[in-house]
């Protein structure tokens, strides 16, 4: 069912719904094609918006992607999605218009986690960074000499913003609940490697404790941030980044399957029901998408990552557009650069129980360090050494042992460590 | 099972003109062992997941053996000093990680943006100049006339080599370039003219590292002996020759060939030729695919440092390890139709200039220098022929290319 009165739909002017409408249309899609975005740019690169854009090396709206492929598409940009009927097969936007589809891909993304208190969160000088709008937002702000920011979050994010604050020459404080910064991806060994750097460049780092509430100076806009142990520190620019929930509640009432943690996708890529029953009208793909993955078996999951969006997002567009569904079993990946180093990594680290240093020494700043579970390879992170990850990412996609055999190139200390991942119930707390 | 004297018959000089049905035998097995104990991998999926493996070393050259003088104080005392060095310091592309990364990063800090655009708008002066000298010849050899000339100055005025010692450096390069052919470790005679040679051009370096270091200019030989990258110190002075010979040497003989090839494939292929002459913006097309299609470097060798299996096959320990990159890009599991000259292919991901940790440093150089010299050649010859085809080879397997490339014209235009 490809031909020319077949209707699709793409919510979402995302990455992975620009690669998914770009495939629909390589793997012969003929019907009608309408893309559907919330925000009214054409779809855009995200990584830059927390480096480059804030450092001012690129502009917000040079971030735009390129379109690799002739997309014949109707572009319905600036208005959300508001509704999905499944029965009558039609998306509601809002302003109440409706749009018929057989074919839909879900690529709805993820929202910033937003600051718990509302009142608090709309003060002036209190950002989330999500969107291109969000990265101008705070770039002017960040041009404005603040006297301090602040960072809540010792995350990826979190601690992008606070590197790229160091690069302005501006002062920054980052404030993390856990025990170091990102414990939760890469344990607190290499946490307080993270943490090491950016002390070195100037950034204060507050861990273990909590930001309770942020202060105005009585015309609205943020003067402190008080803290759980009694201190304050004093900012005129706070950036909040709790992490991302997921784009979903627009889909209440339709009888998929989800939550703030993502769509239910069986492994074929199609949404699943309340009862489990795929709906083969249906794919999604990116951010939103939290599916069973065949190297992390246990329970499903959704990937925030680049490459995983391009991946997902041009394998659903071939199921939508007819062809057999294929198994999905990209080895995940992402990167991050902070203060000059580049953190790449493949695999998933969730739920590793040991990590051995296989290349390098992190006293030098440049490493690699292999993740293990019961046993077998699941991740491998490299500080400044990404070029050796190919062979990892093999390694774990082929489920070899853990850990690795030593001995190579640049053969690090090979110990095996523990990981000290933060107790699973810090996750909640803010 | 393939043939186990593939390998062997790769390097022989009767199949230097075309080795490529051999790659497509060798193709046969990912990873195949030669008779002499030499593995090869041959298919792309095989190069590509090899030149990421840790496992594989680049310290392949054989211990420092500079040949006896006959004085025993040099012999007994001096020798082992200076083969100690050499070994200590050899030139990053024959080292692993961490060293490697540290003199790497060294010359990326000076290889900046500004120097390669500035060379990049030098390389048309110099083709044109190059040209313009041969006045109103009816014949031309590619090789002689331009393809040396021009990355020698290229390379020269990039690290701050005075003009007038451009001359020197080219038999010395020359030289010195044999020693990625993997038989030139056999060769006793080979290796001792290598030893002379290298001896020979680290006293002119070090001569031109103390100059610039008394009187720096904006050049990447003041910037290496002056400065380290980001508060770390510079490099040593033993490293700091090796390098600056490496980037003399790996600057030339490649660049050379690849526009050697390029105008040979060019004139193979009259259409492209007319295509380029009309359109000079299809340049970095036509480059991406000559570096698939003719590669300068045909091959890299490597060494097992653990037993590593690929495709069924285990490499053992110590064993030599050649990636055949020219073979890897015409693999058909890749390529559509991989033995067409084809520059509006998409998805070309060659591996012309290597890949992983060594991927070559100097390669937005070559191919600028490279855009510039087969775009003068095809808009200023008029009427190009070739005069003998296929045209003679230079001996190397792994650096191939033709050692003459004579072409008859009806003049140079303006």
């Amino acid at each position: 069912m490809s031909g020319a009165e077949t209707r699709t739909v793409v919510v979402g002017a995302s990455l992975a719904g620009l690669r998914g409408a770009e495939s629909l249309r390589k793997s012969g899609f003929a019907g009608s094609l309408t893309i559907v975005g919330d925000e009214p740019h054409p779809p855009y690169d995200r990584p830059p918006l927390s480096k480059a854009v804030l450092t001012g090396e690129i502009a917000a709206d040079a971030t735009t992607l390129p379109n690799l492929v002739a997309l014949d598409a109707t572009w319905r940009l600036g208005v959300p999605a508001t509704r999905l009927d499944r029965v009558r097969r039609t998306i509601t936007l809002q302003g109440g218009e409706t749009l018929a589809y057989d074919r839909l891909l879900v690529a709805t993304g993820a929202s910033a986690r937003a600051w718990p208190d509302a009142d608090q969160a709309r003060l002036e000088g209190v950002f989330t960074l999500r969107g291109r709008d969000d990265a101008q937002a705070l770039r002017h702000a960040l041009t404005a000499s603040p006297g301090h920011v602040l960072v809540i979050g010792g995350g990826f994010i979190g601690c992008e913003v606070a590197a790229s604050c160091r690069t302005l020459d501006l002062p920054v404080t980052l404030v993390e609940t856990g025990a170091t910064l990102l414990a939760r991806v890469l344990g607190q060994h290499l946490g307080s490697v993270v943490e090491a750097m950016h002390k070195r460049r100037g950034v204060t780092i507050r861990t273990g404790v909590k930001v309770k509430a942020l202060e105005d100076d009585g015309t609205g806009r943020v003067m402190r941030a008080c803290l759980g142990d009694g201190t304050a520190i004093p900012a005129d620019v706070v950036v909040v980044a709790l992490g991302a929930v997921r784009n979903t509640a627009w889909l209440e009432g339709s009888g998929l399957s989800f939550d703030e943690g993502g769509l239910d996708c069986d492994a074929d890529g199609y949404a699943l029901d309340t009862d489990g029953q795929a709906d083969t009208h249906i794919a999604a793909a990116g951010d939103v998408a939290r599916f069973p993955h065949p190297l992390y078996p246990g329970h499903p999951i959704a990937l925030e990552h680049w490459g995983h969006a391009v991946a997902q997002g041009a394998r659903a567009g071939r199921i939508l557009a007819g062809h057999a569904a294929e198994p999905y079993a990209e080895v995940p990946a992402f990167w991050s650069s902070q203060n000059g180093i580049t953190i790449k990594s493949v695999g998933l680290t969730e739920g590793a129980d040991g990590f051995v240093i296989a290349r390098g020494d992190p006293k030098e700043g440049r490493f690699l360090a292999v993740y293990g579970r019961a046993g077998r390879c699941v991740a491998a992170v490299a500080f400044d050494c990404a070029r050796w990850l190919p062979a990892y990412a093999e390694r774990i996609a082929a489920g070899a042992p853990f850990p690795p055999e030593p001995g190579g190139v640049d053969a690090g200390t090979f110990t095996i460590l523990p990981l000290a991942f933060p107790e699973p119930a810090h996750e909640d707390e803010a | 099972m393939s043939d186990d004297t593939l390998f062997a018959r790769v390097k022989e000089e009767a199949h230097r003109s075309n080795p490529y049905p051999l790659f497509a035998a060798l193709r046969e097995c990912p990873v195949s062992r030669q008779e002499d104990g030499t593995y090869v991998a041959a298919t792309h999926a095989a190069i590509a997941s090899l030149l990421h493996d840790p496992r594989v070393s680049s310290e392949t050259l054989p211990p420092a053996d500079r040949p006896k003088t006959g004085n025993p104080f040099k012999d007994w005392l001096v020798k082992p000093v200076r083969d100690h060095i050499t070994d200590t310091h050899r030139p990053f592309i024959f080292r692993d990680p961490p060293d490697h990364d540290t003199l790497r990063a060294a010359v990326m800090h000076q290889f900046t943006h500004q120097r390669v655009q500035a060379m990049r708008a030098r390389s048309h002066v110099l083709v044109d100049e190059i040209l313009n000298k041969l006045g109103d010849a009816r014949s031309i050899d590619i090789v002689d006339d331009l393809a040396y000339p021009l990355p020698v100055t290229v390379i020269c005025e990039l690290l701050g080599v005075p003009p007038e010692d451009e001359e020197q450096f080219h038999g010395w390069a020359t030289q010195l370039a044999t020693a990625l052919e993997p038989d030139t470790h056999q060769d006793d005679e080979l290796r001792a003219e290598n030893s002379r040679t290298f001896d020979a051009i680290s006293e002119y370096m070090q001569g031109l590292i103390a100059q610039k270091r008394k009187a720096p200019q904006d050049d990447m030989l003041s910037g290496l002996a002056t400065e380290g990258t980001d508060g770390a110190p510079r490099m040593s002075d033993f490293d700091l020759i090796a390098t600056a010979i490496l980037m003399l040497v790996a600057g030339h003989e490649t660049t050379v060939n690849l526009i050697t090839n390029g105008m040979l494939t060019l004139l193979r292929h009259p259409e492209e030729l007319r295509r380029l002459r009309e359109d000079p913006s299809r340049a970095p097309r036509v480059v991406e695919e000559l570096l698939r299609f003719e590669p300068p470097v045909q091959f890299r060798t490597r060494k097992a440092l653990c037993p590593i299996t690929h495709g069924g096959v285990t490499i053992p320990e110590s064993a030599p390890l050649v990636l055949l990159l020219a073979a890897g890009n015409r693999d058909p599991e890749v390529y559509a139709e991989p033995e067409r000259f084809d520059p509006d292919r998409t998805d070309n991901r060659h591996l012309g200039f290597g890949g992983s940790l060594h991927y070559c440093v100097g390669a937005p150089l070559a191919r600028f220098e490279v855009e510039a010299a087969l775009v003068a050649l095809v808009r200023r010859l008029k009427n190009p022929r070739l005069t003998a085809d296929p045209p003679p080879y230079r001996q190397g397997s792994a650096l191939r290319g033709p050692k003459h490339l004579r072409l008859t014209i009806d003049g140079i235009d303006p």
